[in-house]
């Protein structure tokens, strides 16, 4: 049994999702009881991602609620598209002028946070640098040319890539990205981005399981539950067994 | 007991045999005192199984199975249904703990040769449910209709085309379709949710009937039933009502803790009970870049990508499954339990444990040349241990097995 479980937890450590680019991925703080984090978080989704990305599985009604927000709120400041506080987040963008535009209808968000994870979700974010043979200017380090263009441009400014002659065992040199360093400032320093980026990402995390943070709540209370079952019930076996020999 | 309820028990038993059913198999089934934590998982099995039903039906109640719809609806079940998130994770996590409570009540019953005369129909039964079990898994795991769910399928139900002559018509007629589609979900879902559930029922019962008619085996592999007392009651045998009844309960509440800690803490168990690439939902236009199959299938997917021939490969995959039905007959033992038998049989034991575990590592990565050559080296152990027990497993058993159970 204990070597069962070791293997389980050796497996559990090494994480199953595939990093995609080359570049390693620097992992963002998930606390999904900052109430404050998960709001700056949802206006900054509101305001950059919802005009191209759906978010459908999350009702506005939902993260007001859970995010502390009441419903006035919500329909003031983080609803722009005239849908009712129980709808989805969806967007008017249609998937056949989205192909168009970028090449790919964007995709929804809703677990995007789940499927790629919230490090892969930061270093993506953080990753956009200048590359003028792209269609938007701009490419990403982690999802090489990527459809997507910058758009927190006027927040965390430009990156300029820095690259590196790697030589690998076979002994052919390959140049590859090293390092991405601000070109054009934006409105936000390097620290401030870095922030807005773990609020999104946390945001984004809630969003992917909103049930999340009711279960990590909840678990606590049955575990002692069934801790105290367990300890009547070998009372309650030592009882009847004490006569077996 | 009052006197009205003697009488209604009267009543019932003039008409049905319900005090004999639960002494036949509870009060007066009689089990060895010696059972160990390993006999926990035999009642947990029974616990995960009513679990997986329970949750199954609360999850049919919302769930629906249509290409269009199906992903949408389990997210549906995750953030609308009251409770839905709890109900899904008990039985995604569910799903998992069987197959785990299931190898453990396998490997119990293969170091204590409890398949060896007069248990073989006890085993078979156990080997047939165990392949239902795959086959509930693998149809059930197409329903939430992601990425994994989709690519999964089509991986697996392609391995059918393989078969020379009929292989192709085979797979079009499991599919329904020439891919993976809206009619294999209808059809897998209900196959999932009625077909092989019944099934299994069915064998659970049929597994029971055959284990209390020859008795339960022990860990120090000693027929209880030769030395009985002037009642016919075996010495070494407790009831199983109360005693084993309530110390299952013991092994319910140290399973229940664990499994709760992983509904409420770790739902994904870091990609291996939900995977993430199943958080997207099924595209057939886009291939996954690695396509892997839940980890209480990857041992034999190793296998199956050990084998340079895809229908060998497939042959391979099967036989590694159909091997463990012969089991009772490829021992040649005299000794049950592995406290008796010879040094060669207890290193085979070690060498199959960890060519077991091996191959469902390399099951789960991608294909690498170090890979291959330790899943075909496993591949071979895993044969190997079974092809060749008639001949090493009679080798320097024990001769003082003792007649009577020891007191502790």
């Amino acid at each position: 049994m204990k070597k069962l479980i070791i293997i389980l937890l050796v497996l559990c450590s090494s994480s199953a999702i595939a990093a995609g680019g080359g570049i390693p991925l620097q992992s963002a703080t998930i606390d999904l009881g900052n109430k404050a984090s998960l709001q700056r978080g949802a206006k900054y989704f509101v305001n950059y991602c919802l005009s191209c990305h759906s978010a459908k599985q999350l009702r506005y009604s939902r993260m007001g609620e859970d995010l502390a927000i009441s419903p006035e709120l919500v329909e003031l400041n983080l609803m722009f598209t005239g849908e009712k506080i129980f709808d989805g987040m969806t967007i008017a963008m249609r998937a056949k002028d989205a192909e168009k535009w970028f090449g790919v209808n964007p995709p929804d968000l809703s677990l995007t946070a789940r499927s790629r994870g919230a490090d892969w979700l930061y270093t993506y974010l953080k990753s956009f640098y200048i590359d003028e043979s792209r269609p938007f200017g701009v490419n990403n380090a982690l999802f090489p040319s990527v459809g997507m263009p910058h758009v927190l441009a006027d927040l965390q400014g430009l990156q300029r890539a820095v690259y590196k002659d790697v030589e690998s065992d076979d002994g052919t040199v390959r140049t590859v990205i090293d390092k991405l360093v601000i070109a054009e400032p934006g409105r936000m320093n390097e620290k401030e981005f870095d922030a807005a980026m773990n609020d999104l990402v946390n945001f984004m995390t809630y969003m992917g399981e909103p049930a999340k943070m009711e279960r990590e709540r909840l678990g606590g209370k049955v575990l002692f539950f069934i801790f105290i079952m367990l300890i009547i019930f070998y009372f309650l076996k030592k009882e009847y067994w004490k006569d077996i020999h | 007991m009052s006197g009205v309820l003697k009488n209604a028990l009267n009543w019932v038993d003039d008409r049905f045999p319900l005090s004999k059913v639960w002494n036949e198999h509870l009060a007066e089934y009689y089990a060895p005192k010696n059972f160990n934590w390993m006999y926990y998982f035999g009642s947990l099995a029974i616990l995960v199984l009513i679990n997986q039903i329970i949750t199954g039906i609360f999850l049919t109640i919302h769930y629906k199975p249509d290409a269009q719809l199906a992903f949408d609806s389990v997210e549906y079940i995750m953030r609308d249904v009251d409770w839905g998130w709890l109900i899904r994770y008990m039985h995604s996590t569910g799903a998992s703990a069987f197959f785990i409570v299931v190898y453990l009540h396998m490997f119990r019953g293969l170091v204590y040769g409890s398949f060896k005369k007069p248990r073989e129909l006890v085993w078979t039964f156990g080997m047939i449910i165990y392949v239902a079990l795959m086959a509930e898994a693998f149809m059930g795991y197409l329903l939430p209709w992601g990425q994994m769910s989709y690519w999964g399928a089509q991986v697996i139900v392609s391995l059918f085309g393989a078969i020379p002559y009929v292989g192709e018509d085979l797979a079009l007629w499991l599919r329904g379709d020439y891919v993976i589609s809206d009619a294999t979900l209808n059809r897998f879902f209900a196959f999932h949710v009625i077909a092989i559930p019944l099934v299994l029922v069915i064998l659970v019962f049929m597994h029971i009937v055959a284990l209390h008619a020859v008795g339960s085996n022990n860990p120090e592999g000693i027929e209880i039933k030769k030395h009985k007392d002037e009642n016919g009651v075996p010495l070494d045998g407790i009831p199983f009502h109360p005693y084993y009844s309530v110390k299952d309960l013991v092994g319910v509440a140290v399973f229940l803790f664990i499994f709760a800690l992983i509904i409420f803490y770790m739902p994904e168990m870091g990609g291996y009970f939900l995977e993430h690439a199943n958080f997207v939902p099924a595209d057939p236009l886009k291939t996954p870049d690695h396509i892997a199959p839940v980890w209480y299938f990857t041992p034999f997917y190793a296998i199956l990508r050990a084998v340079p021939d895809k229908f060998l490969g497939v042959v391979a995959m099967g036989g590694a499954i159909f091997v463990l039905f012969l089991l009772p007959w490829l021992d040649r033992g005299i000794n049950k339990s592995i406290r008796y038998r010879g040094p060669i049989f207890k290193a085979a034991i070690i060498a199959f444990v960890i060519s077991f575990i091996g191959l469902g590592y390399f099951g789960m990565q991608p294909v690498t040349t170090v890979g291959t050559i330790f899943s075909r080296l496993f591949s071979i152990i895993y044969f190997a241990f079974f092809l060749l027990m008639p001949f090493y497993s009679k080798i320097g058993e024990a001769k003082n097995v003792p007649e009577r159970v020891e007191s502790k």
